[in-house]
């Protein structure tokens, strides 16, 4: 039985012998790494710049996953190439005793998928936590998302529109929500993207690692000018950054934006130190656990402080009575963002992302309901 | 029928009378041969060796097709009505064919001006709500009125009967006012166009598409309302059917592999469609009469819409797939003349699809506010999805080791399949993986993949499939040249057009966007030019399928000589499909490769011949 190919085959199909799919596979494997080599410069044709910690680290995975599925692609192409080739209808190839059943090749590629799938997954889900996880001392910026454009404040008052200033080197959390529809924040560069909610925050994280301006795009659909909705972060240096902020102030910081509003709300009323009702001290409260009336304990993060003044029959303080009003539809989103600003201010938190914090410990790259935030304040 | 007098005597009264005469012959001819039975239903599964013209000569060859076809449900009854109001399951996947066909060149159309549009990074051709629009429209109509129907409702109708023996489905009105109920939808949905389109997307997002929208959601939405009770009728059809209605002696495991998928499938329409029909009432509810059902400021919340959308969404992409895969499972046995590799477990593979398909909705959702520990579940289960259907690849690979391959149109478009089907699910793991779905969602990333899987998937096995019981369908052979060049030029068309887009997904283009930045102009270029290539290859079809249907060679009852209780009747076949009902005492794919290869004509010869004698 011989295996030479029929010297009048048809010049259409051609011959993969070993050696040349050998070589075709080891220089994919050098372009692939070349690829890669090159995808740390910025503005490699093939992917975004590599500009945050978390993005040499998403690119490992995709590419090793993009080399594996360029191999299982190619194999799976040659062999059935190869065998319409050799198997074609005419040819001098040995047909006896045609396999329909291999029991060990069937357990072999159900197996090493299995197996493949399980690393990949975990490999994929260990980054994704740390994705989720800011690390202490990330500058939280507040962003409102509205059709369609976005609004960025500084905690030292900065107000920026679909621009935002960022140091490189420190990591930088952005607390999101949205005025209307599902916008999305998503910076390719940094490899972040996070769903920004109507009626809820979500947040997300990164720290900048390169120098640059870099793409912001609103990445879910969310009406006539979606593809309109973009932006620039501008990653600096330190330096430069310092100098930025300083250029750029002129507005009051958010806290004491909040504390007008604390004085013209008449929130003093209740929670101030001559108050007339009785109602919880606000001072230190942020990242302070508290006791509710139900029995459970939570933690007063930034979901807390935002729900206590848009529902605040929702969670009540144990022992004391619900009687805070709510002041939903009587404050905009900014100002309740101004308030938290103010409120995390008093004491001697000053707006640090606290580490006691469940969004900072076990990830929490969305905005839970009240209900999980309990549950994990219990199993903490 | 009386000659009128002037006509008397007269050379056409003779000729008439002759006519008549011959035509009598013949008809009563095959009469008797109807009457005595087809000598190929026999009892026994096996396929020819030697097809019905070896040694006869052609003037036989085509009196007894035309005996044949002079029976054929076609023949039976030529109005109109007899078109609109017939429970013959056959015609109405007629019906069914041109309908889904009208509109998948309407999606077409959509497709046409995103494409142009997206030629230039500022636009320009049409206005950025008109754009908003064609995406939108493209995505409904590709899904539910092309996708979801195109294999059940067409193939699945017309063989599903056939291949287990039976005369008809086992509710044949309700198939019939299925195709009423998806016409009706279509409607609305038609009426949504004309009124103005709807800009939401075809995800329909709320809260823009419950609150904001300013376009006609409520008449797409109702439209996909009804069209999805056409779904269900047709998912309860099958399941009834194939559980009560196959053929003495066809058990579960000599059924062939496309019953098996399309009874999988109509499992998953009767299971995941009312969510879908509840999801939209919400949408109503909450547009029209104010139920804050998704509106956070009366205490509802967006994202349960996502859950119940996807709920519905993904088992939906199952109920595409999965019968092109059913398809291929059938072409890739014939023409390699070999046993389907491992029958049993690409049967079971089926089922694993369907079932975790259910489970895997949240990976829609990675980046939307999901809780993180529900993500980590549905990444797991989005890798295990993919076991299954790798499985039915390395089969039909395997099939092909040691076979007798021929490349007749059928094939080649399943061959197509396998290679094109495999990038795109290889895509999907990449997105299944949490760290890198966060830069991939709702990139041109996830266009690329899924089109990879539908396009370049799903509707290369409708064509394939189109092409390989066509025969059956029409009692027409389609011109063998013209379907191969139409589908190299839609592979080489569909690879041009997606495959840059995996690139631009990566490096960060967003779906949906009307302009994007200059950098990523030249990769969309280069997907328009394969998309007027891709739209070349789809329109030649249409005019060769429809030039056979006159002038196409006459097909006898197995052109392909196939396994398959289909192709034991004439083609195309009687109303009531079966003279006697078959007798099935073998599995499925009894084929030999040797003894296809003992036939020595060179393949050259055999293609050649394929308008004499075609397959062998």
């Amino acid at each position: 039985m011989t295996r030479k190919l029929k010297t009048e085959a048809p010049s259409r199909v051609t011959s993969f012998p070993l050696t040349r799919r050998a070589g075709g596979l080891g220089s994919l494997a050098l372009l692939l790494a070349c690829t890669k080599a090159k995808a740390q410069e910025q503005g490699f044709p093939l992917g975004p710049p590599q500009a945050s910690s978390i993005s040499t680290r998403v690119d490992a995975i995709f590419y090793t996953e993009l080399t594996l599925a360029l191999i299982i692609a190619f194999s799976v192409c040659f062999l059935v190439v190869f065998f319409c080739f050799k198997y074609r209808h005419g040819s001098r190839a040995n047909r006896s005793n045609p396999p329909s059943r291999n029991a060990k090749l069937e357990v072999a590629w159900i197996g090493i998928p299995v197996l493949l799938a399980l690393i990949f997954f975990a490999w994929a889900a260990r980054t994704y936590f740390d994705m989720y996880n800011p690390p202490p001392g990330a500058i939280d910026i507040y962003v409102t998302a509205k059709q369609w454009m976005w609004k960025l404040q500084h905690p030292e008052g900065q107000r920026e529109i679909d621009a935002l200033h960022i140091p490189v080197g420190r990591p930088v959390r952005l607390i999101m929500t949205s005025q209307d529809v599902i916008h999305s924040f998503f910076v390719p560069a940094f490899r972040i993207k996070q769903d920004v909610l109507p009626g809820r925050e979500t947040t997300t994280w990164f720290e900048a690692t390169q120098a640059g301006k870099y793409h912001l795009f609103c990445a879910q659909y969310c009406g006539l000018n979606h593809s309109r909705m973009t932006g620039w972060i501008y990653a600096m240096e330190p330096a430069d950054y310092e100098r930025w902020l300083s250029q750029t102030q002129g507005e009051p910081t958010l806290a004491a934006q909040g504390e007008r509003l604390y004085e013209q709300l008449g929130c003093s009323g209740c929670h101030g130190a001559s108050n007339t009702v009785r109602a919880p001290t606000l001072e230190g409260l942020y990242g302070k656990p508290v006791p509710l009336s139900n029995g459970q304990v939570v933690i007063a993060d930034d979901r807390y402080l935002h729900d206590s003044i848009l529902l605040p029959k929702l969670q009540v303080v144990a022992g004391y009575k619900p009687v805070m009003p709510s002041f939903k539809g009587a404050i905009s989103d900014d100002q309740v963002m101004e308030l938290v600003a103010y409120i995390k201010s008093l004491g001697n938190n000053a707006g640090r992302a606290d580490p006691r914090l469940p969004q900072n410990a076990v990830g929490a790259g969305a905005e839970t309901t009240y209900q999980q935030q309990s549950v994990k304040a219990r199993i903490k | 029928m009386s000659v009128p007098e002037e006509h008397r005597g007269s050379l056409w009264n003779v000729l008439t009378n002759v006519g008549v005469a011959i035509g009598g012959a013949i008809g009563l001819n095959a009469l008797l041969r109807t009457l005595r039975g087809q000598p190929e239903a026999t009892p026994l599964l096996k396929p020819p060796l030697a097809g019905p013209a070896e040694h006869t000569p052609r003037e036989e060859i085509v009196e007894a097709v035309v005996a044949e076809r002079q029976h054929s449900y076609l023949d039976d009854g030529y109005t109109v009505r007899s078109w609109l109001l017939s429970t013959d399951h056959k015609r109405i996947a007629i019906l069914y064919m041109l309908t889904i066909t009208l509109f998948f060149f309407i999606g077409g159309i959509a497709a046409t001006i995103i494409r142009l549009q997206l030629v230039t990074p500022q636009g320009g051709l049409v206005q950025t709500a008109t754009y908003n629009r064609m995406f939108t429209i493209h995505g409904i109509i590709m899904v539910w009125f092309f996708l979801i129907p195109a294999v059940p409702a067409v193939l699945g109708n017309f063989l599903l009967p056939l291949m287990i023996g039976a005369r008809d489905l086992a509710f044949p009105k309700i198939n019939l006012l299925s195709w009423y109920l998806f016409v009706f939808g279509g409607l609305f949905t038609t009426a949504a166009v004309i009124g103005g389109g709807v800009d939401t997307g075809w995800t329909m997002y709320a809260p823009y598409s419950s609150l904001y929208s300013n376009s006609q959601v409520l008449a797409a939405a109702a439209g996909i309302f009804i069209t999805g009770f056409s779904t269900i009728a047709t998912g309860v059809n099958f399941i009834v059917t194939t559980h009560t209605m196959r053929a003495p002696g066809l058990t579960w495991f000599r059924l062939p592999l496309f019953v098996w998928t399309i009874y999988a499938t109509a499992l998953i329409m009767v299971l995941a469609t009312p969510v879908l029909a509840i999801t939209l009432l919400l949408i109503f509810a909450e547009r029209v009469l104010g139920i804050g059902v998704f509106n956070p400021a009366q205490g509802g919340d967006p994202l349960l819409f996502q859950h119940l959308f996807w709920f519905y969404s993904h088992p939906a992409v199952y109920i595409m797939i999965l019968p092109g895969m059913g398809i291929v499972s059938e072409i890739i046995p014939c023409f390699a003349r070999k046993k389907l590799f491992s029958y049993t477990t690409v049967a079971i593979a089926t089922f694993g699809i369907a079932g975790i398909g259910f489970l895997v909705w949240g990976h829609h959702m990675f980046v939307a506010g999901e809780s993180m520990y529900a993500s980590l579940l549905f990444s797991i289960l989005s890798f295990l999805v993919a076991i299954p259907s790798a499985i039915k690849v390395f089969n039909w690979t395997a099939t092909l080791y040691k076979g007798s391959i021929r490349f007749q149109t059928p094939m080649l478009y399943a061959l197509g399949f396998i290679g094109l089907f495999t990038v795109g699910g290889l895509t999907g793991l990449m997105l299944a993986s949490l760290a890198v779905d966060v830069s991939l969602h709702d990139t041109y990333f996830v266009i690329a993949h899924f089109h990879f899987i539908m396009v370049g998937g799903m509707v290369m096995a409708y064509l394939g499939g189109i092409h390989y019981w066509w025969p059956k369908i029409s009692g027409r052979m389609y011109p063998e040249l013209w379907g191969k060049l139409a589908a190299l030029t839609i592979f080489i068309g569909f690879v041009l057009t997606f495959l840059p887009q995996f690139v631009l997904g990566h490096l960060g283009m967003p779906r949906r966007y009307f302009h994007y930045p200059p950098e990523f102009q030249a990769l969309n270029i280069l997907s328009t030019a394969g998309a007027s290539i891709l739209g070349v290859g789809y329109i030649l079809p249409l005019f060769y399928l429809l030039w056979s249907l006159r002038h196409g060679e006459k097909a006898p009852a197995n052109p392909w000589n196939a396994t398959g209780l289909e192709w034991q009747t004439a083609s195309p076949p009687p109303k009531h499909n079966f003279d006697a009902t078959p007798i099935v005492t073998e599995g499925p794919y009894n084929y030999q490769p040797e003894e296809s290869e003992r036939d020595n004509r060179s393949s050259e010869e055999s293609e050649r011949d394929v308008s004499a004698t075609p397959g062998r």
